[in-house]
């Protein structure tokens, strides 16, 4: 069964008429990881956004994205609000934007909690402090009462991921949630995403640049270039037998960036082995 | 060549009256030969930043001394121009009212670069260099991509014939696919031009495969220095635990 169905999806300029997403159409199937990869402008995030019709108001959207069954793109503004968060949940890249900078982090999250499931402080509380024990946050209570600016871009990245845990929403779209990490905290958000699917048995678009995390966390790929997808199917039979120039050329410099560091890392088992 | 010795550096914390300070480095010393590329690695908020600005002479350390060819950085006798630095963020890194030849002219303005036909020689070669055509000349900032203004601002700090160039996550906020094609580049430079480089980052494989010596930072210290032939070996938990972290492909 496919939890999201989109067809011929058309992003362009309002201004300009200038295409950014062309004519794609993709599905997610239920309890699946889909990815989206490429380089930067290739229209991954445009795409993404599209979904929740998030872009700019510059940007126009034509075709259809069927959630469950019912056309995003034709739903009135409000009831597609609803949706927003409770059923389609957003992790972004940039834990500094997400979060309104002049609030304390508990306060988006109470907001956000009431808005959907009008439940009461105590409860909102209570639920926030599990979820955030169980991505692993210390002193649940001190991060909500900080302010975005005071907390470090991994730890912002793991409150949005406890706010989804806390939502159970049917589908997460992450934007490039680990590409402003650093090693350790990416390594550490990578395993509370696959937690995180593991415990909401949920579907999930994941969009990154990094084939590395693409390959641990993904089920799915899709390779899109300048707005166009090049190439899908499963992980393993993209990443194995690339067909499209385009892919095979993002693996090649991937796996070149990472060649140095397995050949010292392997010298290390021979000698070990020695 | 550089050599930093028992380096401190505090901050204020806690508004302006405030007495308290946070203490980001804390007694760090190493050395750095001619024509060595050193890496510096270690998470945000490691203090690896802090050092780096510190090496360029930007700020002044509280305590210690950063030396530059037996020369203290920052120190008018320093021959200008001998150390450069490529910076994280390639958007804000260039003057948006410059065009690509007028940044890479700037450094060389200093004096001792010839000028006239000589100097837009220069530009063309050193876009030639760094694997741009003479075309880009006239192009401003925006209109560039990521892996083409860090380019730019690779050809601004080679402009000046630097012994040293200071590379703060340089590549970090790139494309890996772009990632790969500046490395390439920066081993290609490092090897015509004989520079060394201090390489600063939170990308070991980054660092792998570019530097000759690895320095692991941690919390304003020196963890751990090793060769890159002897990454595996590493002593340190600390160390372990960032290679075992890293997500391979």
């Amino acid at each position: 069964m496919n939890i999201l169905e989109v067809e011929h999806l058309k992003v362009w300029e309002a201004g300009s008429g200038k295409s950014i997403v062309h004519e794609s159409s993709f599905d997610v199937r239920a309890g699946r990881c889909l990815a989206i990869v490429g380089e930067s402008g290739s229209g991954k995030s445009v795409t993404c956004r599209s979904i929740v019709r998030l872009n700019k108001s510059s940007l126009r959207q034509s075709g259809a994205i069927r959630f469950k069954g019912e056309d995003l793109n034709a739903l009135p503004f409000k009831a597609l609000r609803n949706k927003r968060g409770r059923q389609i949940c957003m992790i972004l890249q940039n834990g500094m934007s997400a979060f309104d900078p002049s609030c304390a982090v508990g306060v988006h999250l109470r907001e956000t909690l009431k808005r959907h499931y009008g439940w009461g402080r105590g409860e909102i509380e209570a639920r926030m402090i599990s979820a955030m024990e169980s991505v692993r946050l210390k002193n649940p209570l001190d991060v909500m009462n900080s302010y975005p600016y005071q907390l470090s871009g991994g730890m912002l990245q793991r409150v949005m991921i406890a706010l989804a845990l806390a939502l159970e929403p049917d589908l997460v779209i992450a934007d490039e949630p680990t590409t402003a990490l650093d090693t350790l905290s990416q390594f550490e958000v990578v395993e509370q995403l696959i937690g995180l699917r593991e415990r909401l048995g949920g579907s999930m678009i994941f969009v990154s640049h990094d084939l590395g995390v693409v390959r641990r966390i993904a089920d799915d790929v899709l390779v899109m270039k300048n707005g166009e997808i090049v190439e899908r199917g499963g992980v393993s039979s993209v990443f194995e037998q690339a067909r499209h120039p385009y892919t095979q050329y993002l693996i090649s410099t991937r796996s070149e960036l990472g060649a140095g560091f397995k050949t010292l890392m392997k010298g290390g088992v021979s000698d070990a082995q020695r | 060549m550089l050599s930093v010795r028992n380096v401190e550096k505090s901050y204020g914390r806690g508004g302006l009256f405030s007495e308290r300070k946070q203490s980001v480095l804390k007694g760090v010393s190493f050395e750095c030969a001619s024509g060595e590329c050193l890496g510096i690695i270690g998470e945000s908020g490691s203090g690896k930043s802090t050092l780096g600005r510190l090496i360029l002479g930007l700020e002044k350390p509280d305590g210690g001394e950063v030396l530059f060819g037996g020369e203290p950085v920052g120190s008018p006798k320093r021959t200008a121009g001998s150390l450069s630095a490529v910076f994280q963020d390639y958007g804000s890194s260039i003057n948006p009212f410059f065009t690509v030849e007028e940044a890479i002219a700037e450094p060389m303005a200093g004096g001792g670069f010839g000028g006239g036909k000589k100097r837009r020689e220069d530009i063309d070669r050193l876009l030639l260099q760094v694997g741009l055509n003479a075309s880009y000349r006239s192009k401003y900032p925006h209109e560039l991509s990521g892996g083409e203004a860090q380019r730019v601002c690779i050809a601004r700090a080679v402009s000046t014939r630097p012994r040293c160039i200071l590379l703060d996550e340089a590549v970090s906020s790139l494309d890996v696919s772009v990632q790969i094609q500046v490395l390439r580049l920066l081993k290609e430079l490092k090897s015509s031009l004989n520079m060394s480089y201090i390489f600063i980052t939170h990308d070991i494989q980054a660092a792998a495969y570019l530097c000759d010596r690895i320095i692991i930072f941690r919390e304003g210290r020196i963890e751990e220095t090793m060769a890159v032939e002897h990454l595996k070996d590493v002593q340190s938990a600390y160390a372990r635990k960032l290679l075992d972290a890293l997500i391979t492909f």
